[in-house]
């Protein structure tokens, strides 16, 4: 706990690993298995939150590596929005791991040895990106990050497992080798370094027309920030375990996404160079499209977890919006999202999980009254809803709270309509889901059909809740979803430390 | 001990040319394998401080035969450039070699077996005397010793079908030599001489006058490598010829033979005409630029559509040698480094992954990709290799294949080609394609009938697999070797200063 920084940046990334080559040894005993996870989740998170303090107090712990490429070494740099992603990657891995423990052994999954370790590969990859000194660190991390969950991705081995791993890893590969790989290649020749600077290494470097240009490069080529029309691997990748999805929703992946976006935005254009130049005016309607479009997708979709892909894609865009927004404002909104957007989906994620788990449905219209058999579970996805709709006493509130301030900042009056506009679409097409659950009638065909089937008639109201991993998980982000409206200070502190010139 | 670092450069070349001598004289596999181990093991240590004692100095090694001096008598001639390349291939060579006992003996009859070494330790002799010397007529000679031995090497497959290949490698190879020796013989009849470093110094006086016939040579050279080298469309002996040797042939030709017919592109053009025929003063960037492209995009496809494969890995090995021309039609310093860094990457990666397919076909005797489905839980270790190795040609970074990309592209830029650097991350896509339909193909497939009691193959082979697939990952990081030695290299090509100055 007293070590230096720059051996807590080493060892989040480090303990991750040791912790993927260790879980293979106990492959026989699930429970020694389980317990590296944990130990290992645990141990990071600690690492990260210790960073918390130095960083505050204005430390940037530095470390360097073997310079691979003329002129860029690999390197690891913690500055306030690194960070921010650090920790949400680091303390959600833990949850995730509870939850997976549940949802794992209670459907029998097979390979979960596998599992356990793509997954810590990914965590450590996620870290990575987020502590990243320059644009080919970061490179070479959210590559590891997509190949190390391909795996996770195509879990079930079934051919829709397949075929989303074929989307999976052609878009998110295609778009990061066709655009974003051109691009940093592009921005090391203009700028002489990839190095993530404070104001950007662009400034007074390009015409706006190029500039323009090149921030759609990055703002495509960076396919998990899944912005139209790049987002169709988030819903093919359904068909992976629930706690894969959590990983790809809220824990790291599209999450890695959205903060590379904010990062290069900050750290290598400069919003002001962005402002002055104008480079994002145009661009800025694609992931503002973004949030409208997915959402009017999102209402057409009957199965769950389909539903809330198309939710993640445009709260996705959310943070790409605000990032683009190129103010103060925006950037404090869009970093205060990650957080939120988190920890609110990641609740949706697991009470979706729960459901199949304890009842095995996944459709949407299978759910009325359900309620009174889970109503854990359908509390906690009420909280998770509302907090993404943006609603008090939730966390989600002060995101767009500040995204709407910083588009005020902007000028940029549609934007603020927008963000209202999405909160009354996000209203429409959560909110039903529980309201149903817990005041629909249950149509009396259903508890017929359903006795029959693999799952028991709950008609009767009887409580099924999922596995108590599984619960303590949920519990846990709902109780994150309430207390970051209450104290979301130690994210703004951090969040006012980035320093925008 | 002085004397015998003195002798290095001839050593080079003795070590496996008595290596096959005496595996001539054997009649036991075991012990002309134990031969070639021998000599094989040796090559590296000189190879490394060959390359050392140049880069500590600054000064090419040079070396002659017997009482008859430089230009007269043949010389051989270290430099940066042949230095890696030496380097380079005598590696591919220690790694082969323990991987090549348990193979060879499967796939050649036993009373074949030492005739085989023999053939191997010849080409060995044949690529790196093509490397050493500083002769174009001695150059012609080791190239044919390479090919002579290449072409038995590969008749020696199992399938007659190995027969037909070698003998369609042997027609375009001797086409290909023999264009090679027309271009020295009309160098020879403007120049009077054959030694690089003096053939540099008169060619350029005799340009204004004989401009025809030295331009004629060039073609004729060019043309003639070429072939050699399997530069796109001049490719089709190529994977027929990879496809039907015996594994352990294929996976070491991958890694040598077509680079050092690279190399001796870069020599002709570098070291001589450069001094006559100024780059940019015919169409040849272009030209090969071109081919270069075509390589990478059409030699792509057909390795998506493959079904065989190791011929998917052969049209790789295409695509992937269009990558290197295109560094050197590129021909300024980063991208022509990238050119020599892709080299050393991809003779270490295609090496992997043919280790890993032969271990593959050790097993189950298959190479067809339906026939391979499920191997990857099978044989594990094997298929994980592939896969890293198989990310290395994608150029995902933190692999070797990574950094040739970053040189090539930003070559490119250079250049301000931007539609270039998509052009090349384009044709990465359609790596990710063939590789990922062997993933799936591997992993996502009950295994068939054909794989049913494969298990991972034995030591001796996984070993070499598993240093190689390490090698991918590490040379992603660590570009000292390769990014570092090729800068130079490429510098020095560049300067004009042909062979490192002067006598």
């Amino acid at each position: 706990m007293f070590a230096e920084p720059t051996t807590l940046v080493l060892l989040a990334l480090v303990i991750p690993l040791v912790a993927a080559v260790l879980i293979p040894l106990f492959n026989n005993q699930p429970n020694l298995r389980e317990a590296v996870t944990l130990l290992a989740a645990g141990s990071v998170a600690v690492v990260v939150w210790s960073l918390y303090g130095p960083v505050m107090a204005g430390a940037r712990p530095e470390l360097h590596g073997p310079e691979i490429v003329p002129g860029i070494s690999l390197g690891l740099k913690v500055e306030p929005l690194g960070l921010i992603y650090a920790l949400v990657a680091s303390t959600l891995w833990i949850v995730n791991s509870i939850y997976s423990i549940g949802y794992m052994r209670d459907n029998s999954e097979p390979r979960q040895t596998s599992f356990y370790v793509c997954f810590a590969v990914a965590i450590s990859s996620a870290i990575a990106i987020a502590f990243s000194a320059n644009l080919v660190t970061l490179f070479l991390a959210y590559e590891v990050l997509t190949v190390s969950t391909y795996p996770l991705v195509t879990h079930k081995a079934t051919d829709d497992a397949r075929k989303a791993g074929r989307k999976y890893l052609l878009l998110l590969i295609g778009t990061s080798m066709v655009l974003l790989l051109p691009a940093i290649i592009a921005t090391s020749a203009i700028a002489g370094t990839a190095e993530f600077t404070p104001g950007g290494i662009l400034a007074n470097k390009l015409a706006p027309a190029a500039m323009m240009g090149l921030l759609a490069l990055y703002v495509f080529g960076i396919g998990k920030a899944a912005v139209m029309p790049v987002h169709f691997w988030l819903p093919a990748a359904m068909v992976a375990p629930t706690p894969v999805s959590a990983l790809l929703h809220a824990v790291a992946v599209v999450k890695a996404g959205v903060f590379s976006i904010l990062k290069i935005v900050v750290y290598v254009f400069g919003i002001d160079t962005l402002q002055t130049t104008g480079a994002a005016d145009w661009l800025i309607w694609v992931p503002a499209g973004t949030i409208i479009v997915a959402s009017l997708i999102a209402m057409t979709k009957d199965n769950l977890k389909a539903r809330l892909a198309y939710s993640t894609i445009s709260q996705l865009s959310y943070i790409v919006t605000g990032a683009l927004l190129a103010t103060s404002l925006g950037v404090v909104g869009s970093g205060f999202h990650i957080v939120t957007h988190a920890v609110g989906k990641i609740t949706l994620f697991f009470c979706a999980g729960a459901i199949y788990t304890a009842l095995h449905k996944t459709e949407i219209s299978e759910l009325t009254g359900l309620g009174k058999v889970m109503p854990f579970t359908f509390a906690a996805f009420t909280i998770g809803t509302l907090s993404i709709i943006g609603l008090p006493p939730l966390g989600g509130t002060w995101s767009k709270w500040y995204l709407a301030l910083g588009a005020i900042e902007g000028h940029k009056l549609a934007i603020v309509a927008i963000l209202m506009i999405s909160s009354l679409l996000n209203i429409a097409y959560l909110l039903p889901i529980p309201f149903k659950a817990f005041f629909g009638k249950r149509p009396a065909s259903a508890g017929a059909a359903a006795t029959h089937g693999h799952a028991h008639d709950h008609a009767d109201g009887k409580i099924h809740e999922a596995p108590t991993a599984c619960l303590i998980a949920i519990g846990a982000t709902s109780l994150g979803c309430v207390l970051l409206f209450f104290y979301p200070d130690f994210v703004f502190d951090l969040l006012k430390q980035i320093p925008l010139r | 001990m002085s004397s015998l670092q003195e002798h290095l450069p001839i050593l080079q070349i003795l070590v496996p040319l008595f290596g096959a001598i005496l595996t001539a004289f054997t009649r036991s596999g075991t012990t002309a394998w134990a031969i070639a181990a021998v000599s094989s093991a040796i090559s590296p240590f000189i190879s490394a401080a060959l390359l050392i004692k140049v880069t500590t100095t600054g000064q090419p090694i040079s070396y002659v035969m017997g009482p008859w001096a430089a230009p007269w008598g043949i010389e051989y001639r270290v430099d940066l450039l042949n230095g890696f390349i030496l380097l380079l291939v005598s590696l591919i060579g220690l790694v082969s070699i323990p991987y090549a006992r348990k193979s060879v003996a499967q796939e050649i009859d036993s009373h074949k077996q030492s005739w085989f070494y023999t053939m191997y330790l010849l080409c060995l002799t044949g690529l790196l005397g093509i490397c050493i010397t500083g002769d174009a007529f001695n150059a012609f000679v080791f190239l044919e010793v390479s090919s002579l031995s290449t072409y038995t090497l590969i008749a020696l497959g199992r399938q007659r079908r190995a027969l037909v290949s070698a003998y369609q490698y042997l027609v375009m190879g001797t086409i290909g030599a023999t264009f090679y020796i027309i271009g020295v013989g009309l160098i020879y009849i403007v120049t009077g001489t054959l030694n690089f470093v003096d053939l540099a110094a008169r060619i350029g006086p005799a340009m204004p006058e004989l401009s025809r016939p030295i331009i004629a040579a060039l073609a004729f050279m060019t043309v003639g490598i070429s072939l050699k080298l399997a530069l796109f469309p001049l490719h089709v002996w190529l994977p027929n010829a990879y496809a039907f040797a015996p594994s352990f042939a294929t996976a070491f030709l991958a890694g040598t033979a077509t680079k050092v017919a690279i190399y001796l592109l870069l020599r002709i053009f570098y070291t001589f005409f450069s001094n006559a025929i100024p780059f940019y003063s015919l169409p040849i960037s272009e030209f090969l630029l071109v081919l270069s492209l075509a390589a990478m995009f059409v030699a792509s496809f057909t390795a998506i559509f493959e079904e065989n494969a190791k011929r998917m890995l052969a049209y790789s090995s295409v695509a992937q040698i269009g990558y290197i021309t295109l560094g050197i039609a590129l021909a300024n310093k980063i991208g022509l480094a990238g050119s020599l860094v892709h080299m050393f990457n991809h003779a270490i990666m295609k090496t992997a992954l043919f280790f890993a397919l032969g271990a593959m076909v050790y097993r189950t005797g298959v190479a067809r990709m339906s026939s391979l489905s499920g191997i990857g839980r099978k044989m594990p270790i094997t298929t994980a290799a592939f896969v890293v190795a198989g990310l290395g040609l994608i150029g995902v970074p933190g692999t070797a294949g990574f950094i040739s990309k970053w040189y090539l592209a930003m070559g490119a830029i250079e250049h301000g080609w931007i539609w270039l650097v998509f052009l090349i991350v384009l044709s990465s896509l359609l790596a990710v394609v063939y590789v990922g339909r062997f993933i799936e193909i591997a992993y996502f497939r009950e295994p068939s009938s054909d794989i049913a009691d494969s298990h991972e193959p034995p030591l001796s082979m996984l070993a070499p697999l598993i240093a190689l697939a390490a090698a991918t990952i590490y040379l992603g990081f660590d570009t000292r070797l390769t990014g570092g030695v090729a800068r130079q290299i490429a510098d020095f090509l560049l300067s004009g200063v042909v062979l490192g100055g002067t006598q």
